[in-house]
């Protein structure tokens, strides 16, 4: 299905697709005026647009599995999309693909307070859920930073965690069930009202996979008890290193936070500049950590975790006095991101995870590799599982200055590799992190992964090109990543 | 028998194997034979393949390779206050079911001492008690090294908790059975285990049970596990003393001095209920579902999990009810799990033949076309 990218082709297959979608959906579904094609150029990492070919907006289950089917037929990419909040490109548009937005797809089907779950479609916003919930004293444990705008459809597909997920895990841990409709336009149910459905666990395969296997078009979630009490302690530090040894200790203690999490100096200044959350800005690192539980357990932890903060070394260390302060010292948390975006005109954030104990060792050679490109870094890091977003800061009005960042950012992720971790912990890959999956995956690897795709989706339609680089791709990339003395494609020509 | 890595050595026979096309029945601590299909095959033997490669309590994470006796590990992670949260039955001898050998032994007595092993416990997804609490063992896999059926040995996921990068094939190892790898190593994240653990026993009939268990799964309480054994209702609480003793109060009944012994009879179904001889059933229910008219049942999981004696089929039961069957207890190991639906069979066939295209890792032992 290789199209040739001539304008008049793809003219041709434009006005083919659209004439096709306005036989199955209102004129008002399908869109493809380059003024209306706009809004649709780019998700949350906006140093790569593409206008798609056509955008179709479903209202219902039936219309995308029309939709699927058509595009089938007539061999068109499809690109799904939720709220366009991800990060890696995930979402980012074809020239000839039909991008698929899920965003009228936005009810609330039911909540059940007994069974303690709630059966949504794939529009609906994470946070809608827990405030769906929240008369029924439960809620929808991951909270990704995003959570007021990022769409459940669009979590599935990212496995997107938060800053609750050392205690209350990542998406795949609280989602029950799916319905995903494939390529071909088939509905299918993952999972099952129960805690355990039979054959493979194709719930967990499609969570995390970027819509690269099918189209979520419902989801049920697990919902928890909101806790008796939930206090947060802020702890700062003069030196990074002791606060990464907090984090350890904590964790030897026995303690499970509800959530840990660090900030660097450049960090804690950028959010303290934007949202005034009290944190001390002379810090070299503050550490934030929630306990919940009954009212009796948090008062029993929320003693003991101050003591192992003093002993490791805390300068200060503070307990938020009632919930408006717990509520403030989270906003500096989780507004981190737009607070870099204020201080710079451009941010790249990177989301690499690395084993908690190598933290100091990351942190300054990210240090080193910041002054090498002469670009500043700000470090905001889920502490308790180890997942890093280095924040690297760049104008990209400056000749250069993007491609400097972006090798920056890939140095950054070999040694996230190197220390024994991961290139995303829950940004996913994208379009973005493609050359750190050749970095981080051999060949043979790689073609389990292609494989496991086209037994989902054989004609390679759905997001294609994202997530799982091609085997030629890594080899283009790939000169540049010799492990251990092995070239890591040796059957692949060089270019 | 001590650590040793044996994967270059099980490749190669998976090598072997995938050139001839010759089947392969991947065994190790011989304890779940009977839970699945009966797989024709040369004896694939990981046993040998043993060893805990890192643990370190801080990241709470451990890695182990697939014929590491699970409780060695169990062993080395109480040493340092940690657990497997997911409570692992192990189905090992001297065998659940109880003394003497009944004709219908339940799992059929295994030859010999016979342990449990990483690999096998991951490979059939087994979680015990604490399951709708704490989560299911798939929940816990972080990072595998497989051998796919090419014989190629591949590493997916990691020791970290989040990990993106790729599809989540080690979790699709998880209770796949073997079907779609040889399990290598296993990488599991581990938890700090309760400082405290308590036990309550309440007359309550199994309906009321029922309701109970999910009006407290509702609320901020510290239960680690809840069933009803036909008779009583059981309640667990774990957590920092404070809160198992608030919650006593709250859910009221007799705290019991056995509850460890309890909950592991219940894990390893040797509670007095599962010696009965009959066919044994496990039905996995949404939590709150009607109980249905079963001369004995045992819940547990909250509710979510359900042991019935039925000489009828009850796949259509199962799935009328939202959830599923497997049959544990039969002389007929014909259907173990319940019928898949034909596109989802089909979409499991591709799959398999993704991971192992000749169709020799265990085949037959969950479906017959898989
Ligand atoms: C300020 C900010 C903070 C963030 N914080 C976090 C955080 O704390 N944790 C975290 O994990 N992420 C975070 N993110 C990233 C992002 O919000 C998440 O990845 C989120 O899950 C994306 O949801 P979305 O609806 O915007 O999806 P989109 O960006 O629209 O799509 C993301 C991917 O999902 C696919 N997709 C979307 N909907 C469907 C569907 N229905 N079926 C199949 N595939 C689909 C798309 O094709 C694409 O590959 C943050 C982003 C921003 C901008």
């Amino acid at each position: 299905m290789n199209v040739s990218a001539t304008s008049q082709d793809v003219h041709a297959r434009r006005a083919e697709l659209v004439r096709g979608l306005l036989a199955l959906l209102p004129a008002e579904s399908v869109l493809h005026e380059p003024e209306d094609l706009r809004p649709y150029e780019c998700d949350g990492l906006s140093a790569y647009r593409q206008l798609p070919m056509v955008v179709a907006l479903p209202r219902t289950v039936e219309q995308v599995q029309a939709v699927m089917r058509l595009c089938h037929r007539l061999e068109v990419p499809v690109v799904a999309r939720g709220a366009g909040t991800g990060l890696s490109g995930g979402a980012l548009p074809r020239a000839d693909g039909l991008l698929l937005s899920l965003a009228r797809l936005k009810s609330i089907l039911a909540v059940d307070p007994v069974a303690r779950t709630a059966r949504v479609q794939p529009g609906v916003r994470n946070l809608a859920i827990s405030e769906a919930a929240r008369p029924f004293g439960l809620y929808y444990a991951p909270d990704p930073s995003s959570q007021i705008a990022c769409t459940i459809g669009g979590n599935v597909a990212e496995n997107s965690g938060g800053v609750h997920c050392l205690k209350y895990g990542l998406t795949v841990h609280n989602v029950l069930k799916l319905e995903v409709v494939t390529m071909e336009g088939e509905r299918l149910t993952l999972g099952a009202d129960a805690l355990d459905a039979p054959g493979y666990d194709l719930l967990a395969l499609m969570t995390g996979s970027e819509g690269l296997l099918g189209v979520v078009v419902e989801v049920t979630v697990r919902l928890l008890p909101l806790p008796e009490r939930a206090q947060v302690l802020l702890a700062a530090y003069d030196d990074v290193a002791q606060a990464g040894a907090a984090v350890g200790a904590i964790i030897a203690a026995g303690i499970l936070p509800a959530g840990l999490e660090m900030m660097d100096n450049p960090a804690i200044r950028a959010a303290e500049d934007f949202v005034y959350a009290g944190y001390p800005v002379e810090a070299a690192a503050i550490l934030l950590c929630e306990l919940d539980g009954t009212n009796a357990e948090v008062s029993e932890q929320v003693m003991r975790v101050r003591e192992l903060l003093i002993a490791s070394g805390a300068r200060e260390v503070r307990t938020a006095r009632d919930e408006a302060e717990r509520q403030l010292f989270w906003k500096g948390r989780k507004a981190a991101f737009p607070a870099v975006g204020r201080i710079s005109p451009d941010y790249y954030c990177m989301d690499g995870t690395i084993p908690r104990r190598r933290l100091p060792e990351v942190l300054s050679r990210i240090a080193a590799l910041s002054q090498e490109y002469g670009l500043p870094v700000a470090n905001v890091f889920h502490a308790g599982d180890g997942n890093l977003h280095p924040l690297i800061l760049y104008d990209a009005n400056r000749p250069g200055e993007l491609e400097r960042t972006e090798e920056l950012g890939r140095r950054i992720l070999e040694l996230c590799i190197e220390v024994g971790g991961t290139i995303t912990g829950e940004h996913g890959v994208g379009v973005e992190k493609l050359a750190g999956m050749c970095a981080q995956f051999g060949a043979a690897q790689l073609a389990q992964f292609h494989a496991v795709k086209a037994a989902f989706d054989p004609a390679g339609l759905l997001n294609p090109g994202k997530a799982v680089p091609t085997l030629h791709r890594c080899a283009e990339f790939g000169a540049m990543h010799v492990h251990g003395g092995n070239l890591k494609f040796p059957e692949l020509p060089r270019f | 028998m001590p650590a040793a890595d044996l994967a270059e050595e099980l490749a190669e026979r998976v090598r072997a194997a995938h050139a001839t096309a010759t089947p392969l029945c991947i065994v190790a601590g011989g304890t779940k034979t009977w839970l699945g299909r009966p797989v024709q095959g040369e004896r694939l033997d990981v046993t040998g393949h043993r060893g805990i490669v890192a643990y370190e309590p801080t990241e709470l994470v451990l890695t182990a390779r697939a014929g590491t006796p699970l409780a060695e590990i169990e062993a080395v992670l109480a040493e340092r206050g940690q657990c497997l949260a997911f409570e692992p039955p192990h189905f090992a001898s001297p065998r659940p079911g109880g003394e003497g050998s009944q004709p219908d032994a339940f799992p059929p007595p295994p030859r010999g001492e016979r342990a449990a092993t990483l690999g096998g416990t991951v490979a059939c997804n087994l979680s015990g008690p604490a399951r709708p609490y704490a989560g299911a063992c798939r929940d816990f896999v972080l990072g595998v090294r497989i051998i796919n059926g090419r014989g190629e040995v591949l590493r997916f996921g990691g020791e970290v908790m989040k990990n993106v990068a790729g599809y989540d094939l080690p979790r699709l190892m998880a209770g796949a059975q073997g079907t779609l790898g040889v399990l290598l190593e296993v990488s599991l994240k581990v938890l700090p285990r309760p400082p405290l653990a308590s036990t309550l026993a309440l007359e309550l009939d199994a309906v009321t049970a029922l309701a109970r268990f999910n009006a407290w799964a509702g609320q901020p309480l510290p239960i680690t596990a809840a069933g009803h054994d036909g008779e009583r209702a059981y309640a667990r609480l774990g957590g920092a003393e404070a809160a198992v003793q608030a919650a006593r109060l709250k859910l009221g009944g007799e705290t019991i001095d056995d509850g460890e012994t309890f909950w592991a009879a219940v894990r390893e179904l040797r509670h007095g209920f599962f010696r009965a001889s009959g066919s044994l059933w496990r039905l996995s229910l949404p939590p709150a579902a009607p109980l249905a008219a079963h001369a004995r049942q045992f819940i547990d999981w909250g509710g979510a999990q359900r042991w019935v004696y039925s000489e009828h089929p009850l796949w259509e039961q199962a799935a009328a009810a939202g959830g599923h069957a497997s049959l544990y207890r039969s002389p007929d190991r014909e259907r173990v799990f319940q019928p898949l639906s034909p596109a989802m069979l089909a979409l499991h066939r591709r799959l398999k033949a993704a991971f192992d295209p000749k169709g020799i890792l265990n085949p037959g032992r969950l479906y017959p076309e898989l």
